[in-house]
């Protein structure tokens, strides 16, 4: 698996399977980047299970906090891990005691962890990297593309009109594979030594 | 499966662009509105906390605009891209995200008069002070770094005579001094050149020039190449550092590799207010759709008519990329293999008033200060847009007193020729 720059149709596949998705590092505070992706997720109708241990007690726009992927209780499809790449090991050590195990392991932009990704693709999960699931969901539906953003996808195909708790349309053509090639270079740069 | 990539002229007409949700009218839409409705108080305070995609106000972002900002973005191959009321606005958005009061940046000498006018006058009045460099010299950019650089600004195709900038060594020249290279590319437009490609880090443009093509309609538009860690130091904050006016928001850490446009959109646009128009938004797309096919036609011509007065007697000198004897043939043939471009200049043997003679006596080529447009259009440099610089810098950016300048549009080239010939002998 290329985990520098991924095929569409891969994270296609992904945000169309899965039902219920746990965010590790669940943040209440609402200028957090975890609590905007967790609220665009919610509202594009994903099953989201808060999970931060300092939070427990509480809710997050109606949905209680769990302390650790342990306590939720049922199966989840997907992990989303809003941690910095040194805490991603554990994590994945605690999604592969789960029974069933989840479907998909998600990194956010800026985390990722080779060795983590490699553990749990020997487990038969898949896993994204360095990436944002609501930037993703929104691209691929090119609503992102009200912000001016390039969704990297055409289509002839009259636009759904999104409205709370739906799922809008990822069936497009796309253009690439998420990145443009001079930002994957860039990232790509950024990540090796300097 | 993969999908198959779409070339350059299928983003053209595609890009951004999908059948209307409500209506299915397959064109974008002229979304002339000022303001959008909010599902309910939450969508409301969603989408001014940044926390969800959609409308707000015009002055904002627009579906129509949005549109263009896309095909742009796409086209250049950048993140994302936002559009502005004109070249000049989208020059204002990007420094004011990129400079404080007391910073510098680095320009190209050869520019757009209006920019050097912009630069040096405008700007200062911000703290925002420009150093010079020969953009044929990069040492002179080199030499012009210090600690308070925060930028180096260039055009591809640079105005008034269409020389090529050599892109690659001066942004290496950017990212030693850790600076984003910004890259106007009005004249050369990404079907000849796409800067990023190059390792420009934002491109700018004049959508009023070859993009929109026609002559009807003035915008600018900012193109984020997600390619800048902003984050690194703290030398950006209006990027790396949490913003008051979004309650304490980092915008590169939330938006990642489209973080630029993102400040551009709601740091610049949003609060110094030179919003595009969404008729004029329309009006450029539309232009788009036949940009290769213009831009084609345009090099074709320029190309001939340089080469008719390359061979006039009344002619001393033509400047054009395009022609093998150029001095700047060799960067044409590795930046724009495509085609040089349609703006030249080329000086009389006449001087000042040889050109004032041939603008006056040109019958179809029009007198006035624009580029880029389907028709020919011929001005005087010396006398008009770069009128305001002192004799010494008019040589040093190309518009000495005896050159004129041409923007070749897309007539049949043999009237082109017929017309010059005559003025030539009048």
């Amino acid at each position: 698996m290329n985990h520098d720059a991924y095929d569409d149709n891969y994270i296609r596949s992904i945000l169309s399977s899965v039902k219920s998705i746990a965010m590790i590092g669940a943040s209440p505070v609402n200028v957090r980047p975890s609590y905007f992706a967790f609220k665009y997720l919610a509202q594009r109708g994903y099953d989201m299970i808060p999970v931060n241990p300092g939070h427990v007690g509480k809710s997050l726009l109606g949905k209680p906090f769990v302390a650790s992927l342990a306590d939720i209780g049922r199966p989840v499809d997907m992990i989303d891990i809003f941690r910095n790449s040194s805490h991603i090991m554990p994590v994945v050590d605690d999604a592969l005691t789960l029974s069933p195990p989840p479907k998909v392991i998600w990194m956010q932009l800026g985390a990722r962890d080779d060795a983590a990704a490699e553990k749990a693709e020997a487990a038969g999960l898949k896993v994204v990297m360095n990436r944002c699931p609501k930037i993703e969901y929104g691209r691929l539906s090119s609503e992102i593309s009200w912000m001016g953003v390039n969704s990297r996808t055409l289509s002839s195909k009259r636009a759904p009109i999104p409205t709370q708790g739906m799922r809008l349309s990822l069936n497009r053509m796309s253009v690439g594979g998420g990145a443009t090639a001079a930002s994957d270079r860039a990232a790509k740069n950024k990540s090796e030594p300097t | 499966m993969t999908d198959r990539l779409p070339g350059f002229s299928t983003l053209a007409v595609h890009a951004g662009a999908q059948p209307d949700p409500t209506t299915g009218a397959r064109v974008t839409p002229i979304y002339q509105t000022t303001s959008f409705v909010f599902n309910d108080a939450d969508h409301a305070a969603s989408l001014f906390g940044l926390q969800a995609f959609g409308n707000i106000y015009t002055r904002i972002g627009n579906p129509t605009t949005a549109v263009l900002e896309e095909r742009i973005a796409a086209l250049e191959g950048g993140t994302a891209a936002l559009a502005v009321a004109s070249g000049h606005a989208a020059q204002v958005v990007v420094l004011q995200q990129l400079l404080m009061p007391g910073d510098e940046f680095i320009a190209a000498r050869k520019l757009y008069g209006g920019s050097i006018n912009q630069f040096t006058h405008a700007f200062k009045s911000f703290g925002w002070n420009v150093a010079w460099a020969d953009p044929d010299d990069i040492g002179s950019f080199e030499r012009a770094v210090t600690p308070r650089t925060k930028a180096i600004f260039i055009e591809s195709i640079a105005n008034p005579a269409g020389s090529i900038t050599d892109i690659e060594p001066i942004a290496e020249v950017a990212r030693k001094a850790g600076v984003p290279l910004i890259v106007d590319n009005t004249l050369a437009t990404p079907y000849l050149i796409r800067p990023i490609d190059h390792g420009a880090d934002i491109v700018v443009h004049s959508l009023t020039k070859f993009l929109g093509g026609h002559g009807n309609s003035l915008g600018g538009i900012i193109v984020d190449g997600g390619t800048f860690d902003w984050s690194k130091d703290n030398k950006y904050p209006m990027l790396s550092e949490p913003r008051p006016e979004y309650h304490g928001i980092r915008i590169q850490e939330t938006f990642g590799n489209f973080a630029f446009a993102i400040a551009c959109r709601v740091l610049g646009l949003r609060d110094l207010g030179p919003a595009l128009s969404p008729f004029n938004a329309f009006m450029i797309l539309t232009g788009i759709e036949t940009l290769p096919l213009r831009m084609q036609k345009h090099c074709e011509n320029a190309k001939a008519v340089a080469e008719f007065l390359a061979g006039h007697s009344a002619v001393a000198s033509v400047n054009y990329a395009g022609l093998a004897s150029d001095k700047y043939n060799k960067l044409a043939r590795k930046y724009a293999p495509k085609g040089a471009g349609a703006v030249f200049t080329f000086s009389l043997r006449g001087g000042y008033d040889a050109g004032v003679n041939l603008v006056s006596n040109l019958k179809l080529f029009s007198h006035l200060a624009n580029v880029g447009d389907t028709r020919s259009l011929v001005i005087h440099p010396a006398s008009t847009t770069h009128s305001q610089l002192d004799d010494a810098a008019k040589v040093r950016s190309g518009a000495a007193p005896d050159v004129v300048r041409l923007s070749i549009g897309i007539e049949d080239k043999e009237d082109l020729i017929a017309d010059l010939e005559q003025a030539l002998s009048a």
